[in-house]
């Protein structure tokens, strides 16, 4: 299964020369995002009394997001957390919360690759297809 | 005329006296606290030729309109910090705002999004936007 799915290709089809930078700014933002949002989960997750509506919620944040950049792999494991939280079982949110922290990672080491990659072909004179 | 992107523009969202035209810009507000949903929506609504503004909460877009902002069309999220989407377009409706409002919100329980209906939506629709979703409501705008 791929990392992102069709909703990154649509974001890429919406940038253009007055917003040349527009999915490297959405990425950001989904990065520092999706940081804080592990950040919390862990957080909560470490507490003595989990409070598990609070851990969905982050995760709830967390499913939004990754689906508005196309993060599939990262909303996918969003899911099965989700019910993990509602069964307010703790090992499967811990089990959740380092698949989620994979996903997030590797998929950020592969958007700013892409993202390196396509710089160096605009900086050659080159152009970047859409699909 | 809408400015750039920020509730605290000092350009206000002004429409004419026949605002719905297909000659001028159609206006619209993306009320969301989270910032890369504002970019997203504002840069898919920009792309088929509507102006925006954005709010962070729903209590910077009420005081928009108080402020006399108008708008064609508001997209809003549900959960927002200060004030949310549902206390916000109740507001706004009793207001007598009659801009198109559309809640947007990553909610699939039936209950919550009926309840944000019921707040005074046209439109609920699941986040993200799309292209699919924005393209018949601006051309139900330009049959009105």
């Amino acid at each position: 299964m791929g990392y992102v799915d069709d909703q990154f290709s649509q974001l890429h089809k919406l940038q253009d020369e007055s917003s040349p930078d527009f999915v490297v700014e959405v990425a950001s933002l989904f990065f520092d995002d999706a940081e804080k949002l592990i950040n919390s989960m862990a957080r909560a997750l470490e507490q003595p009394c989990v409070d598990f509506k609070q851990v969905d919620s982050h995760v709830h944040q967390l499913k939004g997001s990754s689906s508005s950049i196309g993060a599939l792999r990262v909303k996918n494991v969003c899911i099965a957390f989700r019910s993990f939280c509602d069964a307010q079982n703790r090992e499967g949110c811990m089990r959740c919360l380092q698949q989620v922290s994979h996903e997030y990672t590797m998929l950020k080491s592969k958007l700013q690759t892409l993202f390196r990659m396509e710089q160096q072909i605009l900086a050659a004179g080159g152009s970047v297809p859409l699909e | 005329m809408i400015g750039a992107e920020g509730a605290s523009s000092s350009k206000k969202a002004r429409i004419s006296e026949n605002p719905v035209s297909k000659n001028r810009p159609y206006f619209a507000l993306v009320v969301d606290d989270d910032p890369m949903i504002r970019r997203i929506h504002s840069m898919i609504l920009k792309s088929v030729g509507f102006k925006v503004e954005v709010a962070e909460n729903g209590k910077e877009a009420v005081d928009l309109f108080r402020t006399g902002a108008k708008f064609h069309i508001v997209f809003i999220d549900m959960e927002m910090p200060v004030m949310d989407g549902i206390e916000a377009t109740k507001a706004m409706r009793a207001m007598k705002v009659e801009s198109k409002i559309v809640g947007v919100t990553s909610r699939n329980s039936e209950t919550e999004r009926e309840v944000f209906m019921q707040a005074g939506l046209d439109l609920c629709y699941t986040k993200p936007l799309t292209m699919a979703k924005i393209v018949p409501l601006l051309e139900e705008l330009q049959k009105n």
